[in-house]
């Protein structure tokens, strides 16, 4: 008997939410937010206080309620003033995501609630991260954000998207469109942390586009147990030497279903992918695609996916490769199983027991330094790592 | 501090080890011959408590306790520390916080003591990554410093190191079993000895590390028999003239 076929996704019935709600009441601070709420934006690595911030951008349900910069050099507006202000962005507005994709990017382009927009000046190194946080109060709400980025030529920037419920919502569903578009020599460290509720279902949609020397450095941590995530972004390398790297880690507990993946396709000479995913279950299931796709030589890609089976689920790798001229260099090694006997018994003859050994194993398997980030946000993200690590054991 | 009381072990259903009978000293250092495959490297496993070191028959005391079925970690709480020839590589566990795991409740400084093993450089790369033959030796060193055990189970301290590694090496490895070289503020050589009372087992092809420490005793593992007790010089110089064939003749 064979599972392979079997396509379990939970189906998700857009007339069980509510779209339709009324407008939060604006906040000059973040501050002002329960501290219930800052809380939960914290397990999503958002912080209120905002410092060490560029700036800041808060949506919850249906409408912005703050938005600011504190920096020179980065714009941060609520998508639809962005809109208003430009004319209705025609050259980035659904130009990188396909509107009619499917059921969620329809639902997506027939009404938006909101996102954000930000946009770097052209040169601008921003130092200190973005952060927004697409919020969730109320239960059954249906939220649509589009977000775009646009990083100018040969700017930088980290953004830092939280998503998050508050925590009394267990079922609520969020369409999330993002259009990312990274211009020659620009560079974006895009850090996303996801910590939704048990019944949440959640569909993302994005696409980045990089020109030449641009930088694509993509972070994805879900550790938090969620209903269903459906996530495949893709990123297209259209201009020379440009690179893009996606790393994530997935813990899954039982009741989470999470089929998240990501596509590189390489469209340009001396262009390089990397992805990076780290899965593990303890209950749930997890399917992790990746594709990375050369259509120009030389180029380069490499693709690591490793999975750990903690208890009773089911983590599925799926890595492609795709090479459509001679010359593209395209490697992947993919692991998923049990932690290894040899790594336990190390660990016990420097006296540990089995449990300490798994778990210090378990600890550096997830371990996020990989991603270089601010040292604030890596320790607020160990944070999230022990509170996840205390439910696996 | 160690006794072995007739020890058969089996390993994948093949009897490995065939009545060992041994006996090490506070403070004394053993050194164990014997040609591939002779049960050498299973003797430490088996002495560590790794599972797949199935022990049909006998006993292991360790001091003065019976730690013949004892969990590995249990045995390393007591003070059994051993080296690992090829350990494995633990993605994103710092060697720093390896070593701290292995000082277990004792405060050490992880630092102070990398500068020994001339390991300051690699301490926040993680554990066996990318480590050349002699930084993995030299990681050992500091593990076991940190973890400061009674009874010490080197394997080959020697394989894989250069002449320059093998002189640190074998100077870190005096450290560890015979303590501190030079005599310190107020307390005299004799009383600092006298506190220190690591045992070492240690299995060496080459001997070069007889050039390092004061080996009290050898005797040479044949086809999983002890035998040839004798002074661990003489022991490797018979070999490297004769070989093992004379084990044969005296085991028969």
């Amino acid at each position: 008997m064979s599972q392979l076929n079997e396509n379990k996704t939970p189906r998700v019935d857009l007339g069980r939410y509510s779209f339709d709600q009324q407008e939060q009441p604006a906040l000059k601070d973040m501050r002002q937010l329960s501290e219930e709420d800052r809380k939960q934006l914290l397990m999503a690595g958002v912080d209120a206080s905002g410092t060490q911030r560029s700036g800041s951008y808060l949506h919850v349900n249906h409408s912005k309620v703050h938005c600011s910069t504190c920096r020179k050099g980065v714009e941060i507006l609520d998508i639809k003033e962005a809109l208003d202000k430009y004319d209705g962005l025609p050259e980035y507005y659904w130009q990188a995501v396909d509107k009619d994709k499917d059921e969620f990017t329809r639902a997506a382009a027939e009404k938006v609630h909101g996102g954000y927009f930000i946009r770097t000046e052209k040169g601008a190194k921003i130092t200190d991260p973005v952060q927004s946080c697409l919020f969730i109060k109320g239960e059954n709400v249906g939220q649509n954000v589009h977000n775009i980025i646009i990083i100018e030529e040969d700017s930088e920037l980290h953004v830092i998207t939280g998503c998050t419920t508050s925590a009394d919502v267990t079922s609520a569903l969020h369409l999330g469109i993002s259009e990312i578009y990274i211009k020659k020599g620009g560079k974006l460290t895009f850090t996303m942390v996801h910590n939704w509720g048990s019944e949440v279902m959640v569909r993302p949609r994005t696409v980045a586009i990089v020109q030449e020397d641009g930088v694509f450095a993509s972070n994805y941590i879900l550790l938090r147990p969620v209903k269903s995530v459906q996530s495949f972004p893709g990123v297209f390398l259209n201009g020379e030497r440009a690179v893009a790297r996606f790393n994530s880690i997935l813990v899954a507990p039982k009741g989470s279903y999470i089929d998240s993946g990501n596509k590189i396709v390489l469209n340009a000479p001396d262009t390089r992918g990397e992805i990076i995913s780290r899965t593990i279950t303890t209950g749930g299931t997890i399917i992790a695609p990746g594709i990375i796709e050369g259509n120009t030589a030389p180029a380069k890609g490499h693709l690591e996916c490793k999975g750990l089976v903690l208890s009773q689920g089911i983590i599925h790798a799926i890595p492609e490769l795709k090479a459509t001229v001679p010359g593209v260099e395209l490697s992947h090694e993919a692991a998923v199983g049990k932690i290894a006997q040899e790594e336990i018994e190390y660990l016990m003859a420097r006296g540990l027991d089995e449990e300490q050994a798994t778990s210090t194993i378990v600890r550096g398997f997830m371990n996020v330094d990989i991603m270089g980030l601010p040292a604030e946000l890596q320790a607020s993200i160990e944070e999230i790592i022990d509170e996840t690590e205390k439910d696996m054991f | 501090m160690l006794t072995i009381e007739d020890l058969f072990v089996k390993v994948g259903g093949r009897e490995i080890l065939k009545g060992i009978n041994l006996q090490i000293s506070d403070g004394e250092n053993y050194i164990l011959f014997g040609p591939n495959g002779s049960g050498k490297t299973s003797l430490l496993m088996t002495l560590m408590g790794f599972d797949g070191y199935e022990i049909v028959q006998g006993r292991i005391y360790y001091d003065g306790q019976d730690i013949t079925h004892m969990p590995a970690y249990e045995r390393a709480r007591l003070g059994i520390g051993m080296s690992f020839q090829r350990p494995p590589t633990i993605h994103g566990l710092k060697t720093r916080d390896m070593v701290k795991l292995c000082a277990g409740d004792k405060e050490v400084d992880v630092d102070e003591m990398a500068k020994e093993v001339n390991f300051t450089d690699l301490l926040d790369r993680d554990i066996n990554s990318g480590f050349s033959g002699g930084e993995i030796k030299r990681s050992e060193l500091l593990q076991l410093m940190a973890q400061d055990p009674g009874l010490v189970l080197f394997d080959e301290p020697e394989s894989g190191v250069d002449l320059e590694n093998m002189n640190l090496i074998g100077k870190v490895i005096r450290g560890i079993l015979d303590g501190p070289l030079e005599p310190r503020n107020g307390i005299s050589m004799k009383e600092l000895k006298s506190r220190h009372q690591t045992s070492g087992l240690i299995i060496t092809h080459t001997g070069y590390i007889l050039d390092y420490i004061n080996a009290d005793r050898g005797q040479v593992l044949y086809e999983g028999k002890l035998c040839c007790t004798a002074r661990p010089r003489d022991i490797l110089d018979h070999i490297s003239k004769y070989g093992y064939k004379e084990c044969v003749r005296c085991l028969n």
